[in-house]
Order: structure tokens, then C-alpha cells, then sequence
């Protein structure tokens, strides 16, 4: 059953038939009526979803932590003015005009979510997955933490303070992960490739070297 | 609205399932649901939190039976209909018909890489000073508008210190109502878990929520 509670429809009743499903025909007849009336231009359509299926998404993100942890001035910049910080590194823009970095440390570890809908940082990690839109960790990241953490295979010590910061506003919350032990004298761009997505949601924890590629 | 979208603290949705490389798409109606909700959103005839405000302003029952991209189409054709810019005829035929009213601007695709990268801010300069700064103990108040707004329910009527001055921010509960911007001073608010959900919360866990001023009271 198609619902946010669960995991995203995939229309697959009808996928791979010849039978469109009903929203995939709405859908179809608007893109239609709207392109009819000139109020969309179908290559702007296309260059909209090639830029968030191609272009923009995590590795934007990983490239300013791995920056923080390598360059202190960096990281400082982070601290005071995060948007300008990362807007620095060419990323910018729709759903990241306001951001703030939130670092985790040996006490204190950062998660994000948006309880009311689906805000999240675009400009460095790309559009949502399901899981951070979906009805479970919309309902329990603010209220346990610790067991949606669990679910991810994180468990952290109990006296380590959770932070969870609820996205209601047009602000925008990138987690600053540990850097992992044992990368002294790294790159940044093999620092980068440590950083993972969920690290920086707060719902996971960067690779050690060890399980980098 | 006090809407099945305001999910902090539900129980009953089961364990949160991650999906291994997952695709930014799960369908094609998706990538065009997306792309047209994201283009017409740039034509200027309605703004962010009138967009916030179509999706979840429906019954409960509705709203989880909706995937994702399923509210996003319901919320644009919802904003299409009530502004006449698309019929029932129209959406009945698939195409269009009879005249068109002109919107504000349309999205070019060379465009695009712009106005995603320009974003749209929502900071406004302020004629007041902000009545709280860090430190300060609020309590969120015990509002329940009908109307869109940003204020969660497991926060309201409950104490909390202010963290961070975020500045004045477009406020969401009159853009969406159509009442114009109202910038407001916007907030960190910090809240312990226990004083959220009681003494049975784990003890070391902090949330915060960004909360505009009217949002709050002092304490």
C-alpha cells in the first residue's frame, strides 16, 4: 500500500505492464497540460532532475567536512558562518540558504530531522532518502533517539548526550561527524571518501580507513 | 493544522528502514512530479509555505496513505486548482483548454542552475529587537491554529532555554495564509528530553526546535 508510514510505492503493481497506474496518468496529464499552456518548459524539467540525480548530493557534504577536519581555519568559518563557509565551495542555494554545522565530539552526537515534513540540507546532501521522509524516524528521532540509532547500527555510549535538532524552520542542520582515528596526514579527498551520507544526518558514523574502498 | 504531518512522538509506525543505494527516484512519475512542483513553485503564484500548507492540509487517513511524491502531486494540483490556472476539464481531458491565464514568470532551462543556486532566503531585515537571547527560559505556547504552522505539538506548552538567535525570518503561519511576511525573530529552543516525555526519557538526550517569536513566551 502506497504510504509514507512505509516505505515509498513503487508502483510495481503496474511498472511493468503496459497499464499506467492512476497518479502515474495525473501526473502525465499535468506535465502535459502545463507544457500546453507554456507555464513549464519541458528542458527545465529535464535540467531539474538531472541536477539532483547527477550533480548535487552528499559528496558536496563530505567535501566540507573532510575540509573542516583537515583545515582548522576552515572549520572555524564553519562555526561562524556556516552558509558562507560551504557557499566558499561552490554549493549553494534551494533548500540550504541558512545553514549551521553541528559538530559531534566524544560527548556530544547530532541528529536531524524534520518531524513536520521533509527539510533537509539540498545543496550539500542532495534530496532526502525515504527513510529520513518516512513516518518511523519522523516519529521517533526526536523522542528515542537512541533506538532509531540502533536500527542503523549505531550504539552509542549512555552517557553521551544526544542532540537532536528538529528542522521547522527555513534553517538548515549539517552534522559535522569525528574524524575517524588513524587518518593523520590524510587528503582531503581521501578524508572525503570516509564521510557518508547518514554520518553527516547524524544517523550513522563515518567508515574507519579500514572499510574505505 | 493539527495534522497527521505533525509526527514527533507517534507510536505505531514500526522501525525506520533504510533502503541501501538508494536511487534519488523510485519512478518516473516521480523525477516529473518533482520537476513540475519545482517549476511551478518558480513561477511566483504561490511561495513555500502555501506549498507546505497544500500538502498536509488534508485528513489524516489521507495524508498516510499518500507516499511522498504522491503529497507533492496532491499539495501542486491542490495550488493549481484553488489559484484557476488548471480545470477539471482540463485535468479530465489531459490537455489544455480555452485561455490561459499568464503567470509571473516562467522557468527557463537555462535558468535552472541559477535560481537553484540563488535558493530563495528567507531572512528579512528587522525594525525590532529580538526579546529573547541565549539563555533565556521560554515556554512554547498552547497555540492550535487551524491554519499552517511551524510549531510542533510535542513542543507547545513546554520549557525550554534559547540557544541560538537565528534572525528574522518570513513567517510561515501568515506567508501561508497569504497575509504577507510578517518576519518574526527565529529561534533555537532547546528542550530536554524529560521535560518532553516526561521521566521515563532517556536522560541525556536535548532537542531543539527553531521557533519563531510569537511562538513563545517568556518563562
Amino acid at each position: 500500500m502506497p504510504s509514507v508510514h512505509k516505505a515509498e510505492p513503487h508502483d510495481h503493481a503496474h511498472a511493468h505492464g503496459s497499464e499506467l497506474s492512476e497518479t502515474e496518468l495525473r501526473v502525465r496529464a499535468l506535465e502535459t497540460i502545463l507544457t500546453e499552456k507554456g507555464y513549464v518548459e519541458p528542458a527545465a524539467l529535464d535540467r531539474l532532475i538531472e541536477t539532483y540525480e547527477t550533480k548535487v548530493g552528499p559528496r558536496n557534504g563530505a567535501r566540507v567536512v573532510a575540509r573542516a577536519w583537515s583545515n582548522p581555519e576552515y572549520r572555524e568559518q564553519l562555526r561562524k558562518d556556516a552558509t558562507g563557509a560551504i557557499a566558499s565551495m561552490g554549493f549553494a542555494g534551494r533548500q540550504s540558504e541558512h545553514m549551521i554545522a553541528v559538530e559531534n565530539t566524544a560527548k556530544i552526537h547530532n541528529m536531524v530531522v524534520c518531524t513536520l515534513c521533509s527539510c533537509y540540507p539540498w545543496a550539500v546532501l542532495g534530496l532526502p532518502p525515504v527513510w529520513y521522509k518516512s513516518a518511523p524516524y519522523r516519529s521517533r528521532a526526536v523522542a528515542d533517539p537512541r533506538g532509531v540509532l540502533r536500527e542503523f547500527g549505531v550504539e552509542l555510549p549512555d552517557e553521551t548526550e544526544i542532540r537532536v535538532w528538529d528542522s521547522t524552520a527555513e534553517v538548515r542542520y549539517l552534522v559535522v561527524p569525528m574524524r575517524p582515528a588513524g587518518t593523520e596526514g590524510f587528503s582531503e579527498e581521501r578524508l572525503a571518501a570516509l564521510v557518508t551520507r547518514d554520518s553527516m544526518i547524524g544517523t550513522g558514523l563515518p567508515k574507519s580507513p579500514a572499510e574505505a574502498p | 493544522m493539527n495534522g497527521a504531518h505533525d509526527m514527533g512522538g507517534v507510536h505505531g509506525f514500526g522501525p525506520v528502514e533504510p533502503e541501501p543505494n538508494e536511487p534519488a527516484f523510485h519512478a518516473e512519475w516521480e523525477r516529473r512530479a518533482f520537476a513540475i512542483t519545482v517549476a511551478m513553485g518558480a513561477t511566483g503564484e504561490w511561495n513555500i509555505d502555501m506549498s507546505r500548507f497544500a500538502r498536509e492540509n488534508r485528513s489524516p487517513a489521507d495524508y498516510l496513505a499518500k507516499s511522498y511524491y504522491e503529497l507533492w502531486f496532491a499539495g501542486l494540483e491542490a495550488l493549481l486548482a484553488a489559484r484557476r490556472l488548471v480545470s477539471a476539464e482540463e485535468l479530465a481531458a489531459g490537455h489544455a483548454r480555452g485561455s490561459t491565464r499568464p503567470v509571473k514568470r516562467i522557468l527557463a532551462a537555462d535558468e535552472v542552475d541559477q535560481v537553484l543556486s540563488r535558493g530563495t532566503v528567507a531572512v528579512r531585515e528587522s525594525a525590532t529587537r529580538a526579546r529573547f537571547k541565549p539563555g533565556d527560559r521560554v515556554r512554547a505556547r498552547n497555540l492550535h491554529p487551524g491554519g499552517h504552522t511551524r510549531l510542533p505539538r510535542y513542543v507547545r506548552g513546554h520549557l525550554g532555554t534559547i540557544e541560538r538567535v537565528h534572525g528574522c525570518h518570513v513567517f510561515p503561519d501568515s506567508n501561508a495564509a497569504g497575509a504577507g511576511e510578517n518576519p518574526q525573530w527565529l529561534y533555537a529552543v532547546r528542550f530536554e528530553g524529560r521535560e518532553l516525555w516526561g521521566a521515563e526519557s532517556d536522560p541525556k538526550l536535548k532537542v531543539s526546535v527553531d521557533a519563531w517569536e510569537p511562538y513563545l513566551e517568556p518563562a
